[in-house]
């Protein structure tokens, strides 16, 4: 598709990520008994608090997303994945290099805790106001958000008294109300039902479908491999391999992490995310 | 350097007996990448607007720091019992205990006509300023999660904290004019004049609770040593005493002049004087000088606010008003600019 004005072949950026450093402080941590004599000793010999630890998360990471793309990010656990994302939308500032995108990018994770004391009509109210919704547009929305989200009559209790799948339905549903040139999805989807995993899939091939670009953090590699057109791997915190070919490189991956290879010959392997 | 070598390695380094490929770098472009980046048009994403932008963004989000103030405040006391009670509650238990403590125990009367609405008045307006302190100062480690999750201008956040003390003040000023009318003050035209000062204070809240919330987001440190400096003001400020009144103070000109300026005393002053005949006709410099009613005043023999009407005044009535707009001018000026200077990185906890 060559509707970009100046696209050289055929593709379009819609994220590049540039030599990307992101280092956060972490408060708390241990390596200090946490006394009041100790926090003293250490005013006066003027050292570092030993509870305060940096934790460079991402170490040097440079690619180009470009439109229509569906970008799996794998890797295990602390790899980076969730710090990448809100370094793409924003939400973690960079420590050095840059992210470019072409406007404000919508994160959905696990941690997007909104306002628990809250119900949940109160949260999709102010979920759609905070990203910019004028009350009118809200007010519109209200009923196609709950009823995606398909919590019911729990849109009246606080959020605090909402199970983990049902939280993360109402904050997908809030989220993708509004039309978002990239869309990126942290394990948002992994504790919903098979129900709403559909739901929600259709979803995703939509919002590509309208020129929108997704990324998706997922352990389910059934879901990466029927979601995602692309694939970046990701190991503490560096790129160890990214492209086009998604099975060669969750293969790969199996392999290094010792999982068992995947049979592909089947039409029929998993669950769910079988018939897309 | 062990040590550091273990803080820079995060929480990725659960074991390292991982096989590592070559990292991959194919299909990355030969040019710059902020080249190519500015060619097809696109921005930092962590960047920071204009300060001007800035404010349009923040305009853009006002029925969000609307909503946000209000469910704030309506989850406030949903675990209590009493539910929303406790707004009027509250006020009311603050000035029994001020009026006990200070009223009747101490006896910090001195000469002021109706102390109990005096007290109580001074204790509100302060009460105002000190919640929104300290509120805001603490809003962006306690927003954290709203932070990391969702792009808004940030500023909505300390701006919201004080919009909820409004609401609260609504409240307390109901209790107050129950408190005032009771202890036999008249209903005349001057409380109108409480709106715009309670308007000048809210404004004067806004700012400062954007530096309180830009400092306190830095070092949890300041937090908890704010309740301590608010409290020094609170004594400071001519809450419990009439700064003009107070014998030791009376030859001090340069020191009663600084005080009766200071950003709470001058708002108390405000509304006082609005709702209180029994302050606003014995500010000094309401009457015509009267050297012989003014010694009257200064010698003690009549030591009631009425005689200090006919002196010279430290700070006149429209000195007063002048003195809470600049107050309230100058610290939304420098702390919208100050709050938005760190504006990108209040995520990083």
């Amino acid at each position: 598709m060559a509707s970009g004005p100046v696209a050289t072949n055929g593709a379009e950026p819609i994220v590049v990520v540039d030599d990307l450093h992101v280092v956060y402080r972490v408060f708390g941590a241990g390596g200090d008994k946490g006394t009041a004599a100790t926090a003293l000793m250490r005013v006066i010999k003027r050292q570092r608090r030993p509870s305060v630890r940096e934790v460079h998360a991402i170490r040097g990471i440079s690619f180009v997303i470009n439109h229509g793309d569906a970008v799996g990010i794998i890797g295990r656990n602390g790899s980076g994945k969730s710090t990448l994302l809100q370094a793409i939308a924003g939400l973690l500032p960079p420590e050095q290099g840059c992210v470019y995108t072409s406007g404000q990018a919508a994160l959905l994770g696990v941690n997007a805790a909104l306002l628990d004391d809250l119900t949940g009509e109160r949260n999709v109210v102010l979920g759609c106001l905070a990203m910019g919704m004028t009350p009118q547009e809200t007010k519109e929305r209200f009923q196609s958000i709950v009823d995606f989200s398909g919590v019911g009559s729990f849109i009246d209790y606080p959020m605090r008294t909402y199970s983990t799948g049902m939280a993360q339905r109402l904050r997908f549903s809030i989220a993708s109300a509004k039309h978002h040139e990239i869309l990126m999805i942290d394990e948002a989807l992994a504790t919903g039902d098979a129900n709403f995993r559909a739901k929600s899939h259709g979803r995703i091939v939509q919002l590509r479908a309208d020129a929108g670009t997704v990324f998706l953090v997922s352990h389910s590699l059934t879901e990466i491999e029927a979601s995602c057109n692309r694939v970046i791997w990701l190991e503490r915190g560096k790129i160890v391999r990214q492209g086009y070919d998604v099975p060669a490189i969750i293969d790969a991956y199996l392999e290094a992490t010792g999982g068992e290879p995947r049979q592909r010959d089947k039409p029929e392997h998993n669950d769910h995310g079988a018939d897309h | 350097m062990r040590e550091r070598s273990r803080d820079q390695g995060g929480p990725g380094t659960l074991t390292d007996d991982l096989v590592i490929p070559e990292v991959d770098p194919s299909s990355l472009a030969d040019e710059p990448l902020a080249d190519l980046a500015a060619r097809h048009g696109l921005r930092p994403s962590a960047i920071r607007p204009g300060v001007f932008a800035y404010a349009r963004q923040l305009w853009e989000r006002r029925h969000f720091i609307v909503s946000f103030a209000t469910a704030r405040n309506v989850a406030m006391y949903t675990e209590a019992r009493l539910g929303q009670l406790w707004q009027v509650l509250t006020p009311l238990l603050n000035a029994a205990v001020y009026y006990l403590i200070f009223g009747i125990i101490l006896d910090t009367s001195r000469g002021v006509p109706n102390f109990l609405a005096f007290l109580i008045t001074g204790i509100f307006i302060f009460n105002f300023t000190q919640r929104a302190f300290i509120t805001t100062s603490r809003v962006m480690s306690d927003s954290l999660p709203l932070i990391r999750a969702l792009p808004f201008p940030r500023a909505c956040l300390p701006i919201g904290y004080v919009l909820i003390e409004l609401e609260q003040l609504v409240m307390s000023m109901i209790v107050l004019t129950v408190i005032v009318l009771v202890t036999g003050e008249p209903l005349t035209w001057y409380w109108l004049l409480a709106l715009p000062a309670l308007a000048l204070q809210a404004l004067f809240n806004v700012g400062m609770g954007l530096s309180m919330a830009r400092v306190g987001a830095g070092a949890d440190d300041f937090s908890q040593l704010l309740p301590f400096l608010i409290r020094t003001w609170l004594y400071f400020s001519g809450v419990m005493f009439s700064i003009q009144t107070i014998g030791s103070l009376r030859h001090h000109h340069t020191l009663t002049h600084l005080l009766q300026i200071n950003p709470a005393a001058v708002y108390i002053g405000l509304v006082r004087n609005s709702i209180l005949q029994t302050q606003r006709i014995g500010w000094p410099g309401s009457k015509p000088y009267n050297a012989a009613n003014c010694a009257l005043y200064h010698t003690g023999k009549k030591p009631y606010l009425e005689y200090s009407a006919y002196c010279h005044g430290t700070v006149s009535m429209n000195g007063l008003w002048l003195w809470g707009i600049g107050w309230a001018i100058v610290a939304v000026v420098v702390g919208f600019v100050f709050f938005w200077q760190a504006e990108t990185r209040y995520g990083r906890g």
